[in-house]
């Protein structure tokens, strides 16, 4: 972060990362955003608002309606020595440019030996809690984070969204930024001026606490926060940790912080089964297991599509209480 | 050999004027091919349908204004597209709707109840009828046409006559999904009906942005299967074509494409704001080309309807509506546990514990 006299602005997430995409379309030339609405209409959540009026209609354009082909531009364009920045209007509608995304996105400077490098950036708003139509609350960060040579990002408050979001652009591999929906008019912070960026792979100690280790990112922080405050209450001292970055993890802070709480509880709003909450139970298993004295618990969503019923859709993201009632069982066990 | 054509298009060409449309009744009320149009009674149906899926496209406005309904993609404008492709299947026929084709699955005969459950996410919503061949509206984009492709082949293979048909939008030709199913759907003879609705834009970009090409139905030429393009607006020609198209794939001449022409005049969804994106000059001339007052000042003309009569089916469809009303509010919510419902035959011991859970929370 910059230093504290830089002057701030207080921004929702959506306008930190409207933000971020001018700064880094008016520092590099060779940035160009596209997708599906992007251009005229600046996004369906206004994440580009004003952009192609500012910078013009080539370098933020709207595709025609084909995720793969998105994508597969995306990587043509980074092989060919431009900064490709890709909107995929919703996370549950990433499914057909997967494979660009399996056989490609990842594998170029593997395959080439470094000849080539892809770095493209693709956001998509992500999860629930909104209310959305069937399929547009998926969070499939997992089938993602399972990419070798893909780098997962999700922020989880407006300063890290903007800050995240200007270093995958300058990152030299390719990188996929999910933003939670929730978030991008919720949250609401201080968010400094300007140019600056937040180191990918470092995680964030949202609250600091002995007792238990919390573990989280994206809409979930905010969730886990409360569930943390409401545990302060009964004295139990929860430590929060954002990962801000799923791949690469910051599992240094993780462990530290399970080493000196010794409970676990992972939290995140995607299906139960092999979610990114399970690779970090099994890194907390595998590294600090001696240090536990509680069973690793995980807080998510179920094996079942999420649901588009709205009168339930709440039961199936987990909430302050659920993740509240995970701490007391840790810390009781 | 000719030599070909290799003059540029420039990219934005504005599409050629509507008359070179296959169109039985032009707005000012010409009409053409009079040998070629459907029965009176035919007609007259066709009008009732359309009436009726008007008036739930203008009720659902309302319900979804007073929270009575959830988001909703809105086809007021687009019913001669939506009746007269749908008309031309029975129950026996296969329907792949998108989320703007509600007209097209209640012309078909998805219950109004049913539809209206749907529109307000209740599970009874998805819970479509055994007698029906129709599926849940497709929200992800061009998906349902492979599934269209599919359903037609097992058809064919079963011995059957029944066709399939399947629904997509000027935006959703882009995909990947749209160019191999019809080219799957001409190299296996599947009797299929593949109906583009080019309703001028996708969200907010307008067909012009989405592709160079301006006949969208010449599409079908590189599949090696016909291609119709239809005044969209014109639910005579849009039922006419769609009834050929039927009769040929039942009687194993494989599948069409059609193309109709119409126009999105409302917003992406209710809760969009399509000022943001166009201005009065785009939608020009298109609420003159309304397919339901053109056909009722036919019929009317034609004497196959009278003021009375009208008005009394206006009485009809809103009795029906308001009754169908009736019984999706007193469709049951949810329980929290119904979440894990019907994710396998025989649910898990992982969603046996999760379901557990959930009732436990309670």
């Amino acid at each position: 972060m910059t230093a504290t006299a830089t002057p701030t602005r207080t921004m929702t997430m959506v306008a930190a990362i409207n933000d971020a995409l001018a700064l880094a379309l008016e520092g590099d030339p060779t940035v160009h955003i596209f997708g599906e609405d992007v251009g005229v209409m600046g996004g369906v959540f206004r994440a580009t608002d004003g952009l192609q009026a500012r910078f013009g209609a080539e370098r933020v354009f709207d595709t025609p309606l084909a995720e793969a082909g998105i994508v597969g531009l995306g990587i043509g364009m980074g092989l060919a020595g431009l900064k490709p920045v890709a909107e995929i209007q919703f996370a549950g509608f990433l499914y057909p440019a997967l494979d660009q995304v399996l056989s490609h996105l990842g594998r170029y400077r593997h395959r080439t030996r470094s000849r080539f490098h892809l770095p493209m950036v693709v956001r998509a708003p992500y999860g629930g809690g909104v209310h959305t139509p069937e399929q547009h609350a998926d969070s499939p960060e997992a089938i993602l984070a399972h990419v070798p040579g893909v780098k997962v990002v999700i922020p989880s408050t407006p300063a890290d969204a903007k800050g995240l979001l200007l270093s995958a652009i300058a990152d030299p591999d390719p990188v996929f930024f999910f933003e939670a929906i929730k978030l991008y008019r919720s949250a609401k912070e201080a968010v400094p001026e300007g140019h600056y960026t937040t180191p990918l792979g470092q995680a964030r100690l949202v609250t600091t606490g002995d007792d238990v280790t919390v573990i989280c990112y994206g809409g979930m922080v905010e969730v886990c926060t409360r569930a943390a405050e409401a545990a302060r209450a009964h004295g139990i001292g929860v430590e929060v940790v954002d990962l801000r970055t799923l791949v690469p993890m910051d599992t240094e802070t993780v462990l530290a912080s399970v080493r000196k709480t010794g409970r676990a509880v992972v939290v995140s709003e995607a299906p139960r089964t092999n979610g990114f909450h399970s690779e970090v139970s099994a890194t907390i298993a595998e590294e600090a297991i001696e240090f536990l004295r509680a069973p690793i618990v995980r807080v998510t969503g179920f094996d079942a599509p999420y649901p588009p019923f709205t009168s339930v859709e709440d039961v199936y993201r987990p909430n302050p209480v659920r993740v509240a009632r995970a701490i007391r069982e840790v810390v009781r066990y | 050999m000719t030599q070909p054509d290799l003059s540029p298009i420039p990219p934005g060409t504005e599409p050629p004027p509507q008359d070179d449309l296959f169109q039985f009744l032009a707005p000012d009320g010409t009409t053409h091919h009079p040998e070629l149009w459907p029965d009176r009674e035919t007609q007259l149906s066709l009008y009732r349908h359309m009436r009726r899926i008007r008036h739930f496209d203008e009720r659902a406005w309302v319900l979804y204004r007073t929270g009575r309904l959830g988001v909703f993609p809105p086809y007021g404008g687009m019913e001669a597209s939506q009746v007269g492709t749908a008309a031309a299947l029975t129950n026996e026929d296969w329907l792949f709707p998108t989320y703007r084709d509600t007209g097209a699955a209640l012309t078909y005969g998805l219950p109004v109840a049913r539809t209206l459950a749907y529109w307000r996410t209740s599970p009874h919503g998805w819970a479509m009828p055994g007698n029906l061949k129709v599926l849940p509206f497709y929200i992800p984009i061009a998906t349902q046409y492979p599934h269209a492709v599919g359903a037609a082949l097992a058809e064919s293979r079963k011995g059957t006559q029944n066709v399939a048909l399947a629904y997509i939008g000027d935006g959703g030709s882009s995909e990947g999904d749209f160019h191999e199913a019809l080219n799957f759907a001409g190299a296996l003879d599947a009797p299929c009906v593949f109906i583009l609705q080019n309703n001028g834009w996708a969200i907010s970009v307008p067909t012009r942005t989405q592709t160079r090409a301006v006949n969208l139905a010449r599409r079908a030429d590189g599949y090696g299967i016909p291609g119709v393009r239809v005044d969209g607006n014109d639910v005579l020609a849009t039922y006419h074509v769609t009834a050929e198209a039927v009769r040929r794939a039942r009687e194993g001449d494989g599948p069409t494409l059609i193309e109709t022409v119409t126009y999105r005049i409302k917003p992406h969804t209710l809760a969009d704001d399509p000022a943001r994106y166009r201005t009065d000059a785009d939608n020009l001339g298109w609420a003159e080309k309304d397919p339901v007052t053109r056909l009722r000042a036919h019929l009317l003309a034609d004497g196959l309807l009278t003021g009375d009569a009208d008005a009394a089916l206006t009485r009809e469809i809103e009795a029906e509506f308001e009754a169908a009303l009736a019984e999706a509010d007193a469709y049951p919510d949810p329980t929290p546990a119904e979440i894990l419902d019907h994710v396998f035959a025989e649910p898990t011991p992982q969603l046996l514990r999760q379901r557990a859970q959930i009732e436990a929370e309670e």
